[in-house]
């Protein structure tokens, strides 16, 4: 591929002067640098200000070193605890209704169909909408006053319900906006994987007599176990990563009752203003997306394929 | 017995039926904020919900733009997304070319590095990302945040298009380097051909990504260099809540992301499925 080496041999290649041999080097060398500069920077530099106790305003110079105290601390601080506690319960009720959803109506409507491509487009919509303009419309849609969703529970009689005012409504509000936006996700996602299934195998387990749940369950859903294991750890990442829906729709509030881990690093950054402390909560919740990055990762990595050379 | 149900007219209906149900709620919101942003105010705040038959007015419209900095919010969004898709593109396929095409010593651990910081959070990104600005003396710039969401985007598009390289066949380049051409030819001549629709795919998810980001647009910016969300998001504060006004804001906001769904869609659904479905 590279230069035919003067003497016609290999080690030729692997002469440090033989200058081919930099390009890919080179090529690789502004993408680096940018991911080193502007993303494993800034996580070792979140590291090293989970040591001081800095406060917005104040000059860094001034500020103290407080060794490990901010993790101490973070041990028994209630308020981390109840805010991992708000993301697994979040997590655990969007995620297990999204699969549920995602994956049986996939199932009813893998069939290819005339038309489905404009049903594909029109299911991405909510993916391809900024979070922010997300948590907009359903702030408006679930408003107290003249909320759209009051107006029709109350034609069944329901009254008027303080959404985003009271802790268990606005949990249920963020769960149910987080469900509209991301089922045709898993919908799309497990869709693509059934089609992609060599029609061999499920021609061969229909003609075995299988039934209609026998089918589903003993041959489809074994076949695309390791696409559900990865939207769902996709899903867990993400839940632990978001903030900007929850950022408009309720801030977090009533009390802490919708402040997911990544909204509680920023409220405690900007709005209680101490920057070291949020950087000892973050190292932890880069702990967690790790962990669950090399679950992914553990689960094939694409760019080590065996086609590979 | 696969053809006999696509077959049956109750099956077709029935499929269809649950679509169409499944399109109106995935829609539902998205019509809202769009009628809601032409109705007048008294409108708005009526309690009776109008989906369709309203007279409608452009007076929120109005008011964004000519009240508001809107024309200054769209051209800094303008700015920061043609930019943050320009950098990845151009860096992003240079690397995942040399990851997918040569060999070199540490390229497994360039690739796995890769895949593992795509995930960093943003609100980890938050506070080391204030840091930064305040210990380099950067002013709140537009180039901060271009360079934020280069170094966001990157880990993505060098993944995706990692998978596109792939797809190419390699005797294409052999073939062109037996002819005579050097690397940055057969990069330039030969491979970005090939590629186009593959950086469509990385440059719309860079884009909407540069495009809607709220977080760090609103801790890097200034009051001249905020981009639209963060404006949207200010029409809660800055006016009360104005719905109305609010959900024109929106309204414009969804538009280009809503122009790549309809012209690229099946794009869109290649990237978001690579992950899960080649994995």
């Amino acid at each position: 591929m590279t230069d035919i080496p003067a003497h016609g041999t290999p080690t030729a290649l692997k002469r440090p002067r033989d200058l081919s041999a930099l390009v890919p080097y080179f090529f690789i060398l502004p993408a680096v640098a940018i991911m080193l500069a502007g993303l494993v920077y800034p996580v070792i530099q979140a590291f090293y200000l989970s040591f001081y106790d800095w406060k917005i305003g104040t000059d860094f110079q001034d500020a103290p070193y407080v060794g490990l105290r901010h993790f101490t601390r973070m041990l028994t601080d209630e308020n981390v605890w109840e805010s991992i506690w708000v993301t697994l319960r979040f997590g655990f009720w969007t995620i297990s209704i999204e699969m549920f959803l995602g994956v049986s109506l996939a199932l009813l409507l893998e069939k290819p169909i005339r038309g489905a491509s404009v049903f594909r487009t029109i299911f991405i919509l909510p993916l391809m909408v900024s979070p922010v303009v997300v948590g907009l419309i359903w702030r408006y849609l679930f408003d107290a006053r003249i909320g759209w969703i009051n107006y029709y529970l109350g034609l069944i009689g329901i009254e008027p319900q303080v959404w985003l005012g009271d802790a268990d409504l606005a949990f249920f509000a963020i769960v149910f906006t987080d469900i509209w936006q991301w089922t045709p996700f898993i919908f799309i996602i497990v869709i693509a994987g059934l089609q992609a299934l060599p029609s061999e195998v499920l021609e061969a387990s229909k003609i075995d007599g299988a039934n209609w749940w026998q089918h589903i369950l003993f041959v489809k859903l074994p076949m695309i176990r390791s696409i559900l294991m990865i939207a769902l750890l996709m899903r867990l990442i993400d839940v632990f990563r978001a903030l900007e829906v929850m950022y408009i729709l309720t801030g977090g509030g009533p009390g802490r009752s919708t402040e997911l881990l990544s909204l509680h690093i920023y409220n405690r950054a900007f709005d209680t203003q101490q920057l070291g402390y949020a950087s000892a909560i973050s190292v932890l919740l880069i702990v967690i997306v790790t962990l669950l990055s090399l679950g992914i990762l553990r689960m094939g990595n694409p760019m080590k394929d065996k086609s590979d050379i | 017995m696969i053809t006999k149900q696509i077959n049956n007219p109750l099956h077709v209906w029935g499929h269809y039926g649950a679509l169409i149900v499944l399109a109106l709620v995935t829609l539902a919101p998205i019509w809202i904020m769009v009628v809601t942003g032409f109705k007048d105010d008294v409108l708005v705040q009526q309690k009776e919900p109008v989906w369709f038959f309203f007279v409608p007015t452009l007076e929120n419209y109005e008011y964004i733009m000519t009240r508001g900095k809107f024309d200054r919010y769209l051209w800094n969004s303008v700015i920061v997304g043609v930019w943050a898709t320009f950098l990845t593109l151009l860096f992003g396929g240079l690397c995942a070319y040399a990851l997918a095409r040569t060999e070199f010593r540490g390229r497994v651990l360039v690739a796995n590095s890769t895949l593992l910081v795509r995930m960093v959070p943003p609100a980890v990104l938050a506070v080391p990302a204030f840091a930064m600005v305040i210990k380099f003396s950067l002013d709140a710039d537009l180039a901060v945040l271009i360079f934020f969401y280069t170094a966001l985007n990157l880990p993505f598009a060098i993944w995706l298009l990692f998978g596109f390289y792939k797809q190419i066949p390699v005797e294409l380049e052999e073939a062109a380097i037996v002819d005579g051409a050097t690397p940055l030819q057969v990069f330039f001549r030969v491979l970005l051909p090939l590629m186009k629709s593959g950086y469509a795919v990385a440059g719309i998810f860079t884009f909407r990504i540069a495009w809607n980001e709220f977080i760090l647009a609103l801790l890097l910016t200034g009051r001249t260099s905020r981009t639209l969300p963060v404006g949207a998001a200010g029409f809660i504060t800055d006016t009360g809540v104005e719905w109305g006004r609010i959900m024109a804001m929106g309204t414009l906001i969804v538009i280009p992301p809503l122009l790549f769904t309809f012209f690229a869609a099946r794009q869109i659904i290649a990237g978001m499925t690579a992950g899960a479905v080649k994995g």
